[in-house]
């Protein structure tokens, strides 16, 4: 099967009906998804499907055939960070790291869909990413600095 | 060259990059050529004896490694604090609750596993189980503080009497439980896993599979959070992926998954507390005489040290001449219960918290006065005698919460009412009593040839900082800049036992040694060239006098404080109670790293709200209902209020810069803060946490 992974065109052979968190973590060794539950409820394994934000332990590897995947190493361009990866790191929105792959992706999306964000809606978009560390604050706070 | 002290500054954190780019390897991460995946076969009745077990010889066994409790080479116990648990539950030997581990299993993969697993048969004949705290016979342990002599009543007096219960919550941390153990030459075994407490694994597993200190290598891996989750438990997972390891030869994966994790693991300790308290008419208190039982679940784990804290603050913030407190923990067929973030303090502070309301409310005063009557100040004694000799910081954070907050909005609907609660609670920073005396934690600090720093301490980072931290402090006592100090990886053939991760103790206990052992690297630098290696333990000041006979004396080195203010709408049609606003000051004595103190306290509040109003854990037949992440709820970024932090510095003469411990404080006060602000806006109180819409709803119908 073909697709689109970080921006590079892949092919591989692979039992289509696996999990696409499990082809990405152990075929593709990017192990920046994260398996929180298994699922569906705690969004550490959220990757981007054409921009949309999916969680990977609920997508067969099969239905991403001929689709743009994005995981968190998609996200800094050639080694240099993004506005948002900077934010987390200077604003403390990381602290053990295992929700922030999928919280990265969550918030990118909202950045790229939407000119003006509020609060509220930073919260109603990460609301499928939970955090047991931050209490969301800081989070927040360096979403909405990356907002125009 | 002049190098600028990082002190109080929010630099990165040292790991952020790798967190943010997913180059951070967890357990989980780790491609450990030819490894098997392990998988834990346990008990499905709550008590119980095995009668057999047997392989299903229809089954080809031959690809498949099996572990029974006759392939521990050493100990069959896990070792900790009393030897009741053990690493699998033996043959005629008696289960004491659901998900108790009896088999291991190990193969190639994933499929064979548990087609493997659907072959084993073991019988087991059910004995009658203990449930019910109350119907406990069976004690773990019994303490009692006394200061003065309580008085049942008083003339020209008022006596308030009310009882109290918390229940279970699961730590939550997102990356569940895991380890890998690895074979390695001479009989030795590395276990490298998610875990607060390298040296804790260390012990068991040479305890467990019978090896020297240097056969047993443990290796913290990142560690996707823990709260105490990851103290104790570990050790098991650690000893269970090693027996495997060793029986196949081979290395071996045995990676949680959440419903195991929410199944199997501890939870918070559930208990009941009783207080009966006695003031004269003007407030004055007399008299506080109070009983907490603890459920300790099905073995001991750490529920003593739990219990001890617990009866410590049981007291609350507050300065009282007659005390009595008699605590005890009590054995359930549940899953054992242990360590999760304040260690006891939530539960008896929730009482403690709440009590100040009752009395307030029959004195016909305001609560916020009363606690300003009662509250400690310096010189003031403890309920264990303890006189409070510098950082008390109970007024100083209730001015500064009370100053924060607006005033509340009044509801004018029917459906939504909103109120506001407040609470004020301390926490001890450090072990309990003579802990810290007894473990005399150590570390290292090296100076190496090409001019660099390299910390040696089994000290963990687990989010809250750790890492960033320690190289602070030890860069700034050194001189030089943070890019020059590193820390070593936790692993136990490297560095020193500098302790657990736990009781609030990091920055304050061992962040001080770091600042030792780099201002004397840095003076013998003056004389002697590196490489040099400079080792330093914790030594009790003289001052500190604790009797564990009698708990009197000085409980913690210092205390920190905290008062939170909780604003609610309760939602009368439905029950559903919603933290709007939490506002809490905190006295941290001082701030290393601001960023990360406030990340650490905010995090703390939300759990602490999560326990107060959705995170219940429903029980059948011994074991839990909803040990899923559908059915078992935590707060997401639509639940959590927006909780603004103040910190507060008021410095301990001992602690690095001033520094107190407040890993666990944020745990303890949102609770009561919420439940007094759901009577505020309803006019009912709840004597019980989690506030969920039916007790709401059934405490607003029978008011």
């Amino acid at each position: 099967m073909r697709f689109t992974l970080n921006g590079t065109a892949i092919s591989l052979d692979v039992v289509g009906t696996r999990r696409l968190l499990d082809v990405l973590r152990e075929d593709l060794h990017l192990t920046g998804t994260k398996e929180g539950c298994g699922e569906g409820e705690c969004g550490a394994c959220s990757v981007l499907i054409d921009g949309e934000v999916a969680d990977s332990c609920l997508i067969a590897v099969g239905q991403v055939e001929g689709r743009a995947v994005t995981t968190v190493e998609g996200l800094a361009d050639g080694g240099r960070l993004t506005a948002l990866q900077q934010a987390f790191i200077e604003h403390g929105a990381a602290q053990c790291g295992i929700c922030t792959p999928g919280m990265l992706l969550a918030a990118h999306v909202l950045l790229q869909q939407a000119q003006r964000l509020s609060a509220a809606d930073v919260r109603e978009g990460l609301a499928g990413n939970l955090c047991r560390c931050t209490g969301y604050t800081k989070i927040i706070d360096a979403v909405l600095a990356c907002a125009k | 060259m002049v190098t600028t002290s990082t002190i109080g500054r929010s630099v990165p954190r040292r790991e952020g990059a790798a967190k943010v780019t997913g180059a951070a390897r967890y357990t989980d991460d780790l491609v450990v050529p030819g490894a098997w995946y392990g998988k834990t076969i346990r008990s499905t009745v709550p008590r119980g004896r095995i009668r057999s077990i047997t392989l299903d010889p229809t089954f080809d066994w031959s690809r498949v490694v099996v572990v029974t409790a006759d392939d521990i080479p050493g100990d069959n116990v896990v070792h900790l604090i009393r030897d009741d648990q053990p690493v699998l539950a033996p043959k005629g030997g008696e289960i004491r609750h659901k998900e108790e581990p009896i088999l291991l299993l190990a193969a190639a993969h994933r499929g064979t596993l548990e087609e493997a697993a659907r072959h084993v048969r073991i019988e087991l004949e059910p004995l009658p189980p203990v449930y019910a705290l109350e119907e406990a016979t069976e004690v773990f342990t019994t303490l009692e503080i006394r200061k003065g002599t309580v008085v049942d009543d008083l003339e020209e007096g008022v006596v308030v009497e009310r009882t109290f219960r918390v229940g279970l919550q699961e730590q939550l941390y997102i990356e569940p439980q895991g380890a890998i153990a690895i074979p390695e030459a001479n009989g030795a075994i590395k276990v490298i896993g998610s875990l607060q407490c390298p040296y804790y694994v260390h012990r068991a597993l040479k305890r467990a599979l019978k090896l020297s200190d240097q056969q047993a290598v443990v290796v913290q891996a990142e560690t996707g959070g823990g709260f105490g989750g990851k103290e104790e438990y570990p050790s098991i997972v650690a000893v269970h992926a090693a027996l495997l390891a060793r029986k196949a030869g081979r290395p071996v994966r045995l990676i949680y998954d959440r419903h195991e994790d929410l199944a199997a693991t501890t939870k918070r300790h559930p208990g009941v507390i009783t207080h009966r308290t006695v003031v004269k008419k003007d407030g004055t208190l007399v008299s506080q005489d109070i009983e907490i039982v603890l459920d300790g679940g099905a073995y001991c784990t750490l529920t003593p040290v739990v219990l001890s804290r617990a009866a410590i603050h049981a007291a609350g913030a507050y300065s009282c001449p007659n005390v009595r407190i008699r605590a005890r923990a009590v054995a359930t067929n549940t899953p054992p219960n242990g360590a999760f973030r304040g260690f006891g303090a939530p539960q008896s502070l929730f009482a403690a918290e709440l009590m100040v309301e009752h009395v307030a409310e029959r004195l016909g005063r305001s609560s916020v006065d009363l606690r300003r009557q009662w509250m400690l100040r310096l010189g003031d004694t403890t309920a264990t005698g303890q006189e409070l000799t510098e950082s008390v910081g109970a007024e100083l954070v209730l001015d500064a919460a009370l100053k924060a907050c607006g005033t509340v909005g009044r509801s004018d609907g029917r459906t939504v009412k909103r109120g506001r609660g407040l609470s004020l609670v301390f926490h001890g920073s450090g072990f309990t009593g003579s802990g810290e005396k007894k473990l005399q934690g150590t570390i290292g600090l090296e100076a190496l040839a090409d001019g660099t720093f390299r910390i040696l301490t089994a000290s963990t980072e687990i989010g809250q900082g750790t890492k960033t931290i320690f190289c602070q402090l030890a860069a700034d006592a050194l001189g030089v800049g943070l890019d020059k100090v590193v820390l070593a990886p936790q692993d136990t053939s490297l560095v020193p036992d500098s302790g657990p991760t736990v009781a609030s103790r990091t920055a304050m206990i061992v962040g001080r040694l770091v600042q030792e052992a780099a201002t004397e690297v840095k003076e013998r630098l003056k004389r002697e060239k590196a490489p040099l290696r400079v080792e330093k333990s914790y030594i009790q000041p003289d001052s500190i006098h604790w009797d564990e006979n009698t708990y009197r004396g000085d409980a913690y080195p210092v205390y920190a404080w905290a008062c939170t203010i909780a604003d609610v709408e309760v939602d009368m049609t439905t029950g559903e109670v919603r933290v709007t606003d939490l506002v809490t000051a905190v006295d941290c004595g001082k701030a290393l790293h601001p960023v990360m103190a406030e990340g650490q306290i905010e995090g703390g509040c939300l759990q602490a709200v999560g326990w107060a109003t959705i995170e219940e854990i429903k029980m059948k037949d011994g074991g839990y209902q909803n040990d899923r992440l559908a059915t078992y709820l935590i707060p997401t970024a639509l639940d959590a209020p927006r909780i603004r932090t103040i910190l507060v510095e008021n410095p301990y003469s001992r602690g690095p810069f001033g520094a107190k411990g407040i890993g666990e404080l944020p745990m303890d006060g949102p609770a009561p803060a919420i439940i007094a602000a759901i009577h505020d806006a309803t006019g009912v109180w709840l004597d019980e946490i989690p506030a969920t819409p039916e007790k709401v709803l059934a405490a607003c119908a029978s008011r």
